[in-house]
C-alpha cells in the first residue's frame, strides 16, 4: 500500500449510518423512569405525581401509600425487569441465530414453563404466584437443557438445529400441558390465567426470586455481546480474530435462557417483546451489539410497561393483561413495520 | 453401478416420470393405512375381528356388523385418514414453496385464526355442554367448523392483502403471518380468560384437536376440498420442482412465478382450514410429516404423495391408540404431537451427532 | 467499430432499468448478434448483470424495450420466452440431494404439459446434454458431492437441455478454478460452433473475455462504451479509460488473441486508486 493514503484525514461517517451513543442510552433511560412514574400513578384510580412520589419513600399507610406499594411497585417493578430481560433475549437470540425471526420463545423456554406450572398445579395444588415461579424456572431450565443438547452438534450449539429442537421439545411440553387442562378443569381454571402473561397479581416476592437469574442472564450477556459482533462475520472469520465461537454461542444462549426463563417465570408468558423490540433497537442503534442489545434492554422495559399501563386504562376499571395487549398491539405493528421495509435477502 | 431412480410410464402421447423409491414406499403406505384403518374399525365397546371388518367393507358381513363398522365407526376413522392427508399434502406444498423444512402452513396464522373464530364461537354463545365436556349437538355439527373455516379463510385474505406489495415475496408472507397470529392468539387468550370456565374447558378440548363425534359432516368438507385441491397440486408439482432452483431460473425455465404461488399457497391454505374447521388443530402432523416422507423417499423435496399416506397413517394411528391403548381418552392432536415431536428430536440428535460443524 | 452482419433476434432498444431507485442502465441499445458469442465486460456496479437479465426478462424496464424475433419480449408468454431462450443465473441454487440427471431434467420444463412429463424426445435430449457437458458419468450423483466444476458443468447442461437458441449465462465461471474456468468455457464455445447457439455472458475476467467472444461489449456506469472484436475493443486506452487500470495489451503468440497485462507498481506511479486488475476483478457487478 502506498503511503499517500494515510495521509488523507479519516472520512466522516456517511449520514445514513445509525451509530449508538451514550446520549441516546441516558435519554432511554430518562424515559424508562418517567414511564415507571406514569406507572405508579396511573390506573383504575389515578394519583397525581407528587402524591406518588411522598408515598414512595415514606409509606404513610394511605390509601394512596397502599395503592403505590402493594400493587403498583411491584408491578411496575416486573414489567420494567421483563421487559428488560426479553429485550435483552430477544437481541442475543438474533445475534446468534442470525435470523431477524428469532423470538426467546423458540428456545422452548416458555413452554417448558408453561408445563412445569400445570403439573405444579395439578400434581400439587400449587396455587400462588410465587410458588409457580420456582417451577417455572425448573420447567424453563429442564426444556432450555433439552433444547440446548438435542440441537448442538460437536462443535457447539448450531443455529437451525436449535430452532428445530426448540419446536420439538417445545410441541412435546405443549401437548402433555393440553393433556392435563383438557383433563381437569380446575387446572385449566388456574392455568389460563397464568398463560396469558400477566404484571398484575404479583407481590414483589416474585421479583426477589426471579432477580439473581435476571443477574446472572445479564451478565452473561454482558460478557458475550462484544463478541457477538466478530460472531457476525461467520466463525471461521470470528475464530481467525481471536474468538472461540462454540464458548461465545453457549455464554449467550446460556444467557437467553436465563432471561428468558425468568422472565416468563416471574409474569407468564409474554410474546413478541423479544421478537420486535430488537427491530426497533436496531433502527435506533444500528448493528452494533454493544448498543444494540443495551437498547434493546431498555426499549423492552419502556414497551412493557407502557403495555401494562394501556392494558389498565384501556377497558377501566377492568383489566387486559400485558401479554394480551402486546400481541394485539404488536402484531399489527408488526406487519406494518414488515410492510414498511424492503425485503432483503436474509 | 447404476441404480434405477425413475422409471418412464408411457402410454400413447403420454407420458410420466415414476420415482420409484417414492412409488414403492406409498404404496407400502397404504398398505400400512389400509392395515391400521381395519384395526380402528375393529375396536370398540364391540369388538370385531379384523377379518370381519375387513369383509364387512368389501360388502360381506352380517347385518350387525355392517351397522357398527359402516355407520357408527367408519364416519370418524375417514375423517381421520381425510384429514391426516389433507395436512400430509399442505405441509408438503408449504415446505417445497417456502425452501424451508421450518415451514409449515401454521405459521402462517391461519390456524390461529380458525382457532379464534371456533373459541369466539363456543365462549360468545354460551352454549357448550356440561361443564369440561364436549360441545354437542347442532353447534358441534354446523356452527363451529364454518367460524373456524371462517376465521382461517378470512385470515389468509388478510394476509394476502397486507404482504402484497408489487408481487408476493415469500419472506414477507411469513413474517405478516406470524404479526398476524400472535394478534390472534391474544384475541383467543382474552376469550378463554373472560368466559365461563365450562365454556374455557370446552373450548380447551376443540383446541386440543379432537377426532372425536366426527362424522359424515365433518369429513365431507375435507374430502371434497381434497377431491379439487389434489389435482391442482400434482399439476403444480412440476412449476414447484423449477422454483426450488430459485425464482431466477424458475422464471427462466418458463414459470409463471406469481401464479404458481398463489396457486401453491391457496392449496396449502385451503387445505388446512377446512381440516382445523373438522378437528381443530392437529399439531404438527403439517410439520413433520413430510420430513419423515422425505427421508422416507430419498429424494430432494417432501413428495406429495407419500406425505399424503404418511399423514393418514399418523393421524389413524393417533386415533387408535386414544381408542384404544390409552388408558383414558385424549384428544388426538396431543397424541400427534406426543409421536411427532420425539421422532423429530431423534432425527435430530442422529443427524447432529454425526456433524461436526 | 465493425457491427456484425447477421440480424439480431435478441436486442435491447433504449433501455432504462433499475431497483426501484436510480437507474442502473440507462437509454442502453444493444443487438445480440445471431450465431455469435457475445461478451458483456465491465467495471463492478455498470449493469452489466442488470442489463443480461433485462434481456432474460427477468427485469422490467421502466422505459424503452426489449425485442425478442421481432416482438417485444413482454408480450411473448413466459412459456414461449423460455423455449426461445435460456438463462444461467449467477449462484444458482439447489435442494439437497438433487441428483444430476434430475437437475438437468428440468431443463425440459418448457416443453412438457402435465401429460407429457417424460416424452422420449426429454430423454434424448438430456442424455446428449450429459454427454455433451462429460456429465454423463456424474448423472446419478447428487450435486451437492460434486466438485464446484462439475457442479457447474451440470447447471450448463441443465441450460443445454432446454433446447433453446439463446443461450444467456450469468458470469458462468465465479468461484470456479483456471482450470474448471476453462472447462466450461470451452463447453461455451462448442455449444456455439457445434451447434450454432447464440450465446450472450457476462465475465469478470478480460483475458477470458478475449479468448472465447466473437463480440465485446464494454459497459460503464450504464451505458455502452464500445462493442467489437475483441482485438478491436481490447486497447491500453479503453483499459484505461473505463478500468482505470493501466495496462500492456499483448497478443496471444497461439491464437493472435489479445491478452491483457497490468503494469506491476502502478500505484505509486499514478498516486490514485488502484481498481483492481483484470485478473482478479472478482467481486460481481452490481446485480
Amino acid at each position: 500500500m502506498t503511503s499517500s493514503i494515510a495521509a488523507e484525514p479519516a472520512a466522516p461517517a456517511s449520514p445514513g449510518v445509525r451509530r449508538g451513543s451514550a446520549r441516546v442510552l441516558g435519554l432511554l433511560v430518562l424515559a424508562l423512569v418517567a414511564a415507571a412514574l406514569l406507572s405508579l400513578a396511573l390506573g383504575s384510580r389515578a394519583l397525581p405525581i407528587g402524591t406518588v412520589i411522598d408515598v414512595l419513600f415514606h409509606d404513610d399507610g394511605s390509601e394512596a401509600a397502599t395503592i403505590v406499594h402493594a400493587l403498583r411497585i411491584p408491578r411496575t417493578v416486573l414489567a420494567i425487569a421483563v421487559g428488560i430481560a426479553l429485550g435483552v433475549a430477544g437481541a442475543l437470540m438474533q445475534g446468534h441465530t442470525r435470523n431477524p425471526l428469532a423470538d426467546p420463545g423458540l428456545l422452548g423456554v416458555e413452554a417448558g414453563a408453561s408445563c412445569a406450572v400445570v403439573i405444579a398445579i395439578y400434581s400439587l395444588g400449587i396455587h400462588d404466584l410465587a410458588g409457580y415461579a420456582w417451577f417455572a424456572m425448573a420447567g424453563a431450565g429442564v426444556a432450555a437443557v433439552a433444547v440446548f443438547a438435542i440441537g448442538s452438534t460437536r462443535a457447539g450449539p448450531d443455529p437451525v438445529s436449535l430452532v428445530l429442537a426448540g419446536a420439538a421439545v417445545s410441541a412435546l411440553l405443549l401437548a402433555i400441558t393440553q393433556a392435563i387442562v383438557v383433563r381437569d378443569s380446575e387446572t385449566l381454571d388456574a392455568y389460563r390465567f397464568w398463560v396469558v402473561g400477566s404484571a398484575s397479581g404479583r407481590s414483589l416476592s416474585v421479583f426477589w426470586q426471579v432477580l439473581p437469574f435476571l443477574l446472572v442472564g445479564l451478565l452473561f450477556a454482558a460478557m458475550s455481546t462484544p463478541g457477538l459482533n466478530l460472531l457476525q462475520l461467520g466463525d471461521d472469520v470470528a475464530a481467525s480474530l481471536g474468538l472461540t465461537p462454540w464458548r461465545q454461542k453457549a455464554l449467550g444462549i446460556a444467557a437467553v435462557m436465563l432471561l428468558a426463563g425468568a422472565a416468563t417465570a416471574a409474569c407468564g408468558p409474554v410474546g413478541f417483546v423479544g421478537l420486535v423490540v430488537p427491530h426497533l433497537a436496531r433502527r435506533l442503534g444500528g448493528v452494533d451489539y454493544r448498543w444494540l442489545v443495551p437498547y434493546a434492554g431498555l426499549l423492552g422495559g419502556l414497551l412493557v410497561v407502557a403495555t401494562d399501563i394501556v392494558g389498565r386504562l384501556v377497558v377501566r376499571p377492568a383489566e387486559l393483561q400485558v401479554g394480551i395487549v402486546m400481541a394485539l398491539v404488536g402484531g399489527p405493528a408488526f406487519v406494518l413495520l414488515v410492510r414498511r421495509t424492503r425485503m432483503l435477502k436474509l | 453401478m447404476a441404480v434405477l431412480h425413475a422409471a418412464p410410464l408411457r402410454l400413447g402421447a403420454l407420458s410420466w416420470l415414476v420415482p420409484l423409491r417414492a412409488a414403492l414406499v406409498s404404496l407400502a403406505g397404504l398398505g400400512l393405512l389400509f392395515l391400521l384403518v381395519a384395526v380402528d374399525l375393529s375396536v370398540g365397546d364391540f369388538p370385531i375381528p379384523v377379518s370381519d371388518v375387513v369383509s364387512t367393507l368389501l360388502g360381506g358381513g352380517d347385518e350387525g356388523q355392517r351397522f357398527i363398522v359402516m355407520e357408527l365407526r367408519l364416519p370418524q376413522t375417514v375423517v381421520a385418514v381425510a384429514v391426516g392427508a389433507a395436512l400430509g399434502l399442505a405441509g408438503a406444498l408449504t415446505q417445497t414453496l417456502a425452501r424451508n423444512p421450518l415451514a409449515s402452513p401454521d405459521i402462517l396464522g391461519v390456524t390461529d385464526g380458525a382457532a379464534f373464530g371456533a373459541v369466539a364461537v363456543i365462549v360468545l354463545s354460551g352454549a357448550s355442554g356440561y361443564g369440561g365436556g364436549l360441545v354437542t349437538g347442532r353447534l358441534q355439527e354446523l356452527g363451529l367448523p364454518l367460524a373456524a373455516f371462517s376465521g382461517a379463510m378470512l385470515t389468509a385474505l388478510l394476509l394476502y392483502l397486507l404482504s402484497w406489495r408489487r408481487g408476493l415475496d415469500m419472506q414477507r408472507l411469513v413474517l405478516v403471518g406470524i404479526g398476524l397470529g400472535a394478534a390472534l392468539t391474544a384475541g383467543t387468550s382474552y376469550l378463554l380468560v373472560n368466559s365461563r370456565i365450562q365454556d374455557a374447558a370446552s373450548a380447551q378440548v376443540w383446541l386440543s384437536g379432537s377426532l372425536n363425534g366426527r362424522g359424515w359432516e365433518h369429513g365431507r368438507p375435507v374430502l371434497l376440498t381434497l377431491a379439487v385441491l389434489l389435482p391442482l397440486s400434482l399439476l403444480l408439482v412440476r412449476s414447484l420442482n423449477a422454483m426450488l432452483l430459485g425464482d431466477d431460473a424458475a422464471r427462466g425455465l418458463g414459470v409463471r412465478l406469481q401464479l404458481a404461488q398463489l396457486g401453491v399457497l391457496v392449496a396449502a391454505v385451503g387445505l388446512t382450514s377446512v381440516s382445523v374447521a373438522a378437528v381443530g388443530p392437529l399439531e404438527f402432523v403439517a410439520f413433520v410429516v413430510p420430513q419423515v416422507a422425505l427421508r422416507l423417499t430419498g429424494g430432494s423435496r417432501p413428495p406429495v404423495l407419500a406425505s399424503m399416506v404418511a399423514g393418514g397413517v399418523l393421524v389413524v394411528g393417533a386415533d387408535l391408540l386414544t381408542r384404544a391403548v390409552l388408558p383414558f381418552p385424549l384428544p388426538a392432536g396431543i397424541v400427534t404431537a406426543a409421536i411427532g415431536a420425539p421422532y423429530l428430536i431423534w432425527l435430530l440428535v442422529r443427524a447432529n451427532r454425526r456433524r461436526t460443524a | 467499430m465493425t457491427a456484425p452482419a447477421a440480424p439480431a433476434r435478441l436486442g435491447a432498444e433504449l433501455v432504462t432499468v433499475g431497483y426501484g431507485g436510480e437507474p442502473v442502465v440507462r437509454d442502453l441499445t444493444l443487438d445480440v448478434p445471431d450465431g455469435l458469442v457475445t461478451t458483456i465486460v465491465g467495471p463492478n456496479g455498470c449493469g452489466k448483470s442488470t442489463l443480461l437479465r433485462t434481456l432474460a426478462r427477468l427485469l422490467k424496464p421502466t422505459s424503452g424495450r426489449v425485442r425478442l424475433d421481432g416482438d417485444a419480449i413482454a408480450s411473448v408468454s413466459t412459456r414461449e420466452v423460455s423455449r426461445r431462450l435460456a438463462l444461467l443465473p449467477q449462484s444458482p441454487i439447489a435442494p439437497d440431494g438433487l441428483l444430476v440427471r434430475d437437475l438437468v431434467g428440468r431443463g425440459r420444463h418448457p416443453h412438457q404439459r402435465w401429460f407429457s412429463q417424460w416424452s422420449p424426445r426429454d430423454e434424448e435430449v438430456v442424455e446428449r446434454a450429459l454427454r455433451m457437458t462429460d456429465t454423463w458419468e456424474l448423472r446419478d450423483r447428487a450435486l451437492d458431492e460434486l466438485s464446484g466444476g462439475q457442479r457447474q458443468r451440470a447447471w450448463v447442461a441443465m441450460t443445454l437441455a432446454q433446447d433453446t437458441d439463446l443461450v444467456l449465462l450469468d458470469e458462468p465461471t465465479t468461484f470456479l478454478d483456471l482450470a474448471h474456468q476453462v472447462e466450461v468455457l470451452d463447453l461455451v464455445t462448442r455449444l456455439n460452433r457445434e451447434r450454432g447457439r447464440t450465446v450472450a455472458m457476462v465475465l469478470h475476467d478480460l483475458n477470458l473475455a478475449a479468448r472465447y467472444s466473437d463480440v465485446v461489449v464494454v459497459m460503464k456506469a450504464g451505458a455502452i462504451v464500445t462493442q467489437g472484436t475483441p482485438t478491436e475493443v481490447f486497447t491500453t486506452e479503453l483499459l484505461r479509460q473505463v478500468f482505470g487500470l493501466d495496462a500492456d495489451v499483448l497478443d496471444d503468440p497461439r491464437t493472435g488473441l489479445p491478452v491483457v497485462v497490468p503494469v506491476a507498481g502502478q500505484a505509486a506511479a499514478s498516486g490514485g486508486t488502484v481498481e483492481g486488475s483484470a485478473s482478479t476483478a472478482a467481486a460481481s457487478c452490481g446485480t
